[in-house]
């Protein structure tokens, strides 16, 4: 998006995008930082792809301004911003070899002859490529094929990479080592990379930063330990993991964090976990919890009994009922779980008072 | 496996009728025509050799290959410039390119050949314009002659040349022409490197259809040519009917046939039957 060989800085403000009577994207600021690895996470339909689309200028937004560096790109088109950019079943030139695919944005660049061969047998070596030089596309595997991608995208130095699900045709072995190189990519190249994706593993695996839309809304946007350990609402909450949650009364707030009644115990929060109102929604996520005998005086716990156990291997999923009826959900080491069900009776579940945090009652 | 086998018994009872009627109206009489060209006047190859010695024969093929060639390149052009307005316009756009492919359809071709003599003649409507903004001061000759000719066929085999473009334009991958833009490529550019090269079945196909067509065709140049301009299909025409000389005509049939049998052999490699229509 400016000189090659320089991460781009990116700036949204009020971006909005109307198809029709449809919202597809809503009102949407975020600053992209020189250099970060942002991923674009949502269910399909929430906008995500939507916005990297606005990024590469193959939409035009319906309201808000675009930034890049400072310069306002809003109504600048594709081919003069210049993402990089790796599509969904990578959209590689088929008539054209591994070699003339990479070499093409350098091509309508009028880079000299030994320029291009230069910077283009650079890139096929970084991205492991060697010997498939004049093959087809269609005589690659979608790993390869995928590299490709990568290396046409970036052969040109772009300011910002814009990857649109790459990975999705891809089989779980290919995935992870896809995922490495990339990460490989981002810290060699020093681009801004970012990512969309609906895979939250993937998301918080591969970033800097995650960015969660729904329904055309950007919920929250942080690292990602921020955004899973402390989700601003029950959607980001939700779909970045497994989580259990437990209504709470008599919130209020305590030094450095706020206390509570669970099913008439008393229960503290640590961290920045704040009141809201009188109830709100407690919520832990199942790895966090574990199971005990007793509770402690002055530690957070409420009893439950053991329903059904799922062997995961490296840990049984335990699944419990608490006496006022709410279901929690723990992954606790096999030996445990064992016990926990052979009793049939109560016992009790802990978590640190850091581990826990508050949801408003009811909301989204 | 008995449902397919009873599936193609009936696809083949289906298709029987018309399998007869092809057989009865065009192989058995097309057997009689290749025979003709080897005993006729007497037995032997001699009607061949007039085929490979005779200078007016010769000419009359050149000149066919000549035309046919030019037609195939103008209407495949022109062809494709509609194409890409019917696959990938407006929807007004689509409606609009439609019409112009299928109304050519409804008109015989016998009226579009006589239509083009009354725009293209001495006294003709271009003529006639042409004078009037004196931008000429003597008729051109447009018809009764190769041009007539080639803008006749051209004008007939476009809705063909179509077809085929339509179906490779239709099954391209739009995020390859989007990726080329996203990497830096103007319009015009994609266009000529990305979308052309991979339309590429589609103009061979294309290419072999008009071509094919054009080797046979017999009214358009009857009449836009005015004798002047004789064909192949009009040669066999002239040596059956005018000179009568059977054993020549059926000789150009069956070099024609089989020339136009390698070609459609060609067409088939490229192209599935169902992409041209």
């Amino acid at each position: 998006m400016q000189q090659p060989g320089r991460a781009a800085e990116i700036k949204a403000i009020g971006i909005g995008k109307s198809f029709g009577s449809f919202r597809a994207l809503d009102n949407l600021t975020l600053d992209i930082g020189r250099g970060e690895f942002l991923t674009l996470l949502g269910p399909s339909g929430s906008g995500k792809t939507t916005f990297l689309m606005i990024l590469a200028g193959f939409v035009q937004p319906t309201d808000g301004r675009l930034f890049s560096d400072g310069v306002d790109i809003t109504e600048r088109p594709a081919e003069q911003r210049a993402a990089g950019m790796v599509f969904q079943g990578y959209a590689l030139f088929p008539h054209m070899s591994v070699e003339a695919n990479i070499a093409f944005p350098l091509k309508v660049r009028k880079k000299s002859a030994a320029e291009i061969k230069r910077r283009v047998g650079e890139m096929i070596e970084r991205v492991g490529l060697k010997g498939h030089e004049k093959k087809l596309p269609s005589q690659l595997s979608g790993g390869q094929q995928q590299r490709v991608a990568l290396a046409r995208a970036l052969v040109f130095e772009p300011g910002v990479l814009l990857l649109d699900e790459p990975f999705s045709a891809l089989d779980k072995g290919l995935r992870g080592q896809m995922q490495a190189e990339m990460k490989r990519l981002h810290h060699e190249t020093g681009t801004t990379f970012v990512f969309v994706t609906h895979d939250q593993s993937e998301a918080l695996a591969l970033s800097s930063r995650v960015a969660i839309f729904n329904h055309g809304k950007l919920l929250q946007v942080g690292a990602p330990d921020e955004v899973y350990d402390r989700p601003a609402n029950r959607f980001v909450a939700e779909f970045l993991g497994e989580i259990n949650m437990l209504p709470l009364k008599n919130v209020r707030n305590a030094d450095n964090g706020a206390t509570g009644l669970c099913e008439d115990r008393t229960i503290t929060l640590r961290g920045n976990a704040r009141a809201v109102g009188s109830n709100a929604i407690l919520a832990i996520r199942p790895e966090y919890m574990s199971i005990a005998p007793e509770a402690a005086a002055g530690e957070n716990g409420i009893a439950a009994t053991a329903v059904a156990s799922t062997y995961l291997g490296a840990a049984t999923r335990l699944d419990l009922t608490t006496r006022q009826g709410a279901k929690v959900t723990v992954s606790v080491p096999n030996e445990v779980a064992a016990s926990a069900l052979g009793k049939g009776n109560s016992v009790w579940l802990t978590w640190p008072a850091e581990k826990g945090f508050l949801l408003p009652d009811g909301g989204q | 496996m008995k449902a397919y086998l009873s599936d193609r018994m009936g696809a083949a009872l289906l298709m029987a009728p018309l399998l007869l009627f092809l057989a009865a109206a065009y192989a058995w009489p097309f057997f009689g025509v290749v025979n003709w060209s080897f005993t006729l006047p007497e037995p032997g190859l001699g009607q061949y050799g007039t085929l490979l010695s005779d200078p007016l024969v010769q000419s009359v093929f050149i000149r066919t290959l000549r035309i046919a060639a030019i037609v195939t390149i103008v209407s495949v052009a022109a062809a494709y410039a509609i194409t890409v307005v019917w696959v990938r316009g407006t929807p007004a756009q689509r409606v609009v390119a439609e019409f112009c492919i299928l109304v050519p359809f409804w008109i015989s071709v016998l009226t579009r050949a006589f239509g083009w003599v009354a725009l293209l003649s001495n006294r003709g409507l271009f003529n006639t314009w042409l004078q009037a903004i004196g931008f000429i001061s003597e008729p051109l000759t447009l018809v009764r002659n190769e041009f007539g000719v080639i803008v006749g066929m051209t004008h007939f085999l476009i809705p063909f040349a179509v077809f085929p473009l339509a179906s490779s334009m239709r099954s391209l991958d739009d995020r390859v022409l989007l990726a080329a833009r996203g990497l830096g490529s103007s319009r015009m550019r994609t266009f000529w490197s990305v979308f052309v090269p991979m339309t590429r079945s589609g103009i061979i196909g294309s290419a072999l259809i008009v071509f094919v067509f054009s080797l046979g065709f017999f009214v358009t140049p009857a009449i836009l040519g005015g004798g002047r301009s004789v064909m192949v299909a009009e040669l066999i025409y002239l040596r059956i009917f005018q000179s009568p000389d059977w054993g020549l005509g059926a000789a150009i049939s069956v070099v024609l046939v089989l020339f136009v049998g390698a070609l459609m052999a060609l067409l088939f490699r490229y192209v599935r039957p169902k992409q041209l229509i």
